[in-house]
């Protein structure tokens, strides 16, 4: 009797973070904090604009939060959180020196560098403005491999606008045409007021729209409208990208919790290219 | 000063220069030219609604306003765009406030010598209803998402 | 041409293995049901029962032979051990720091799977894929440190259909060594050098012709008595199907229990859990089963996603049967039939994917 008995296999641990601190915390606007992250394990591998983290608060959880930070700068950490469940809450309550939990970066990004030659649009609803930043320092790095790049955001009111200075330090760039639009005005509110597609036709009303490429984030709905509009005027559907929002637990690929039709959201998004998902994010509940 | 003619001015526009050369003459003549400064008042809620703008430069706010609060900007329209619609519906009421947010050029047609101009010519009218329409179409869809107040319950 | 042996009584390969060191998991009898679990005895092995198997009915009863394999799957397949229902991932432990990590280490005994039928050889398969694109290695290193002993099913129950999945019920690939059970005694197929090694030993004798004829027969006869049938073109038509009115109809019947995808045993959604002592030092992650007909399972700020009861039944069949092919080259399904039998409402799985797809 020689049958051979092979050794005892080990299972090696999955889905291990890499712990990090919060270096500086901002609040506001309202209920969102802004965390700047300094990794303790080693340094997190070099992000692409439109990835993001899974942030870990001790015992709480974990959640799946795009990075806001500068690309072009591997110490650039910044991640941006609206307090409205158990473990956003717990993260937004950090405090500079606090340790969290950090794995990634995952996902699909913009594909900003293929838009060279082109008219860059990005539309930023809300929230959605945050991992669209590091796309629009990517462009704006290189501003002279694009046709123009134009900023459109929108937000419900001037006091929701994200990261305000940042806005003012972008309306006065040269290389960027950027619109700035509320839906709902406060007393001194003297810029715009309307839904960030009003803001589109004006916005391209120097380019092809053919020659047009665009980056939408925000709402599922504004989203929606959004590339519906461009469609409508002459934006072609496969130069239109989306970044979309479902439950992610593993970031992997392997929970199920974020799939989207056929797509993990976590490993083939967030970004989506809009002629992939237009028919799907009509029907509801997929 | 504008070197362009009135016919010239409307042919410019994004909607306006769509109409037939025949009727932007015809439109020329219930028309002529308005400047306001960043501030001024261009239309009064319930004034009668004499006049529509064919807004040809800067941003106009549309308000709604109260005696004891500061008024409310529920939209704001722009060069390119058409400021009023109550001059086509008696009984021809301006219905909001529009104030110039900056310095604004536009086209004022009279609201009567139009609706006389339509009458006498249904092809005129017709344009009217073909062009105008999916401007205030554009806009009433912009309202609705306003209302939807898309940003209210977003996540992070 | 594949080696063959011929063998009177599975329970040597069994003895062989439990005396040679290995961990032998085999389905046996537990509470009225086939179960893979640890044997600890070949005579564990059951002998001479037969399964009936409907929408929603399940029974053991005695054979009128005595044959070893005749009652094929159970309700519980091989994922419980190569994908347990939970397993902590890490430890986290407090400190004046802020807090420590423990990575989880899990020993996986060397380990033979004995009487694997060729629908859950797929479904190994399967899985397997599933992790290996999510680079998690737990799967593959328990799969790799186990060999297999497949079982060619010489009859069907009323709910298996795969044939029409093309997944059995012949074992084509995957095992180490595969049994098929004949009048003249088990035909022993090798399948892999490894499986030839655990022959060793033992002094089979080769198979005859004959009685390899004989094994083919029986597989034939299992095939040819299965009158379910997923239809050919369910991948592509599933989709299309999206808006129909026949989801609100099963959702009706639906009672969202979750048995379809526990018993499913390609079905590989988790969760991800924390625990946390009374103190709040010790925090510990966990990863268990979890599954798309919880309404939580879509949760986003602001509610779920899927929050109709048709919405998640359309997820999970239209992902077992359509979107896999999407994500991973195959079906979802193996046509194992656990779904039908298992569901205490009776879904028949087939019936909707024809009904869904044909039209009424």
């Amino acid at each position: 009797m020689v049958a051979r008995v092979p050794e005892t296999a080990r299972i090696p641990s999955a889905l291990l973070p890499m712990r990090a601190r919060v270096a500086h915390r901002r609040q506001g606007p309202d209920d969102v904090a802004t965390l700047s992250l300094c990794p303790v394990d080693g340094r997190l591998a070099p992000f692409r604009p439109g990835q993001f983290n899974m942030l870990y608060a001790f015992g709480v959880g974990e959640i799946a939060i795009s990075i806001s930070g500068d690309p072009g700068n591997a110490d650039s950490l910044l991640h941006t959180i609206r307090d409205v469940g158990a473990v956003s809450h717990a993260l937004c309550q950090l405090q500079p020196g606090d340790m969290l939990g950090l794995r990634g970066p995952f996902g699909k990004p913009w594909p900003v560098d293929a838009q060279a030659g082109r008219d860059l649009l990005i539309v930023a609803g809300g929230l959605g403005l945050a991992p669209l930043r590091p796309a629009i320092l990517q462009a704006l790095a290189m501003p002279e491999r694009f046709r123009s790049i134009i900023l459109v955001v929108g937000a419900r009111s001037p006091t929701d606008l994200l990261y305000p200075e940042q806005l003012r330090d972008w309306a006065g760039e040269p290389a960027l045409a950027l619109s700035v639009t509320v839906d709902r005005a406060t007393p001194g509110w003297s810029g715009m007021v309307g839904v960030v597609t009003t803001r589109l036709a004006r916005a391209l009303d120097r380019c092809d729209p053919a020659n047009v490429s665009a980056l939408v984030c925000g709402p599922e709905v504004m989203m929606r409208h959004c590339c519906l509009a461009l469609e409508d005027m002459g934006v072609p559907p496969d130069a239109q990208w989306i970044s979309m929002e479902r439950n992610m637990k593993c970031a992997t690929g392997s929970c199920g919790h974020c799939q989207f039709g056929a797509d993990f959201v976590c490993r083939d998004g967030p970004v989506f290219r809009w002629d992939r998902v237009a028919a799907r994010l009509r029907i509801r509940g997929i | 000063m504008d070197v362009q003619s009135i016919p010239e001015l409307l042919a410019d526009h994004l909607i306006l220069g769509r109409f037939d050369a025949g009727s932007i003459e015809t439109l020329a003549g219930c028309a002529r030219n308005f400047h306001f400064g960043a501030g001024e008042l261009i239309q009064k809620e319930g004034a009668p609604a004499e006049l529509v703008y064919v807004l040809r430069k800067g941003d106009v706010a549309i308000e709604i306003s109260a005696a004891h609060i500061s008024p409310t900007v529920v939209e704001t329209v722009h060069g390119g765009d058409i400021l009023g619609w109550g001059w086509l519906i008696p009984p021809y009421r301006t219905l909001f406030d529009a104030r110039a947010l900056t310095e604004v050029s536009c086209v004022g047609l009279d609201a009567a010598c139009l609706r006389g101009k339509c009458d006498d010519d249904p092809m005129l009218g017709y344009q009217l209803f073909k062009y105008w329409l999916p401007h205030l179409a554009a806009r009433f869809r912009a309202q609705r998402l306003q209302v939807a107040d898309l940003y209210g319950g977003e996540g992070a | 041409m594949r080696e063959c042996y011929a063998l009177d009584d599975p329970r040597l390969l069994l003895e062989n293995f439990l005396a040679a060191g290995w961990r032998v998991i085999a389905p046996v009898l537990s509470e009225g049901a086939l179960v893979p679990d640890v044997v600890q005895d070949a005579d564990d092995l059951p002998r001479g029962i037969l399964d009936s198997q409907a929408p929603g009915h399940y029974r053991l009863e005695e054979g009128a032979t005595r044959r070893w394999f005749d009652a094929v799957v159970g309700p519980r397949g091989w994922k419980h051990w190569l994908h347990p229902p939970e397993r902590r991932l890490w430890r986290a432990l407090r400190n004046e720091d802020g807090f420590e990590i423990r990575p989880e280490v899990e020993d996986w005994p060397p380990t033979i799977f004995f009487g694997v039928r060729a629908c859950d050889l797929a479904a190994i398969a399967r899985q397997a894929e599933v992790f290996r694109r999510a680079a998690d290695p737990a799967h593959a290193t328990r799969v790799s440190a186990t060999r297999i002993v497949a079982v060619n099913c010489g009859r069907s129950a009323r709910t298996c259909f795969c044939v029409s999945t093309a997944t059995g019920p012949r074992a084509e690939d995957g095992f180490d060594l595969a049994l098929t059970e004949t009048d003249e005694g088990m035909l022993v197929e090798v399948g892999t050098d490894a499986g030839a090694s655990l022959l060793e030993g033992l002094g089979l004798r080769r198979a005859s012709d004959h009685m390899r004829a004989r094994a083919r027969a029986r597989i034939a006869e299992a095939a040819a008595s299965q009158t379910r049938a997923l239809p050919k073109d369910v991948a592509k038509r599933l989709p299309e199907a999206a808006e129909s009115p026949r989801w609100e109809a099963i959702a009706k019947r639906c009672l969202h229990c979750t048995n379809c995808t526990a018993v499913c045993p390609t079905c590989f959604c988790t969760d991800i859990v924390d625990r946390t002592d009374l103190s709040d030092q010790r925090a510990e992650r966990w990863e268990r089963w979890d599954s798309c007909f919880t309404p939580g399972f879509s949760e986003v700020h602001g509610g779920p996603v899927r929050s109709s009861g048709a919405a998640r039944y359309r997820q999970w069949m239209t992902h077992k049967l359509s979107g896999w092919h999407q994500q991973f080259g195959t079906s979802g399904c193996t046509g194992c039939g656990r779904c039908i039998t298992w569901c205490p409402a009776g879904i028949d799985l087939v019936a909707e994917a024809r009904a869904l797809t044909e039209g009424d």
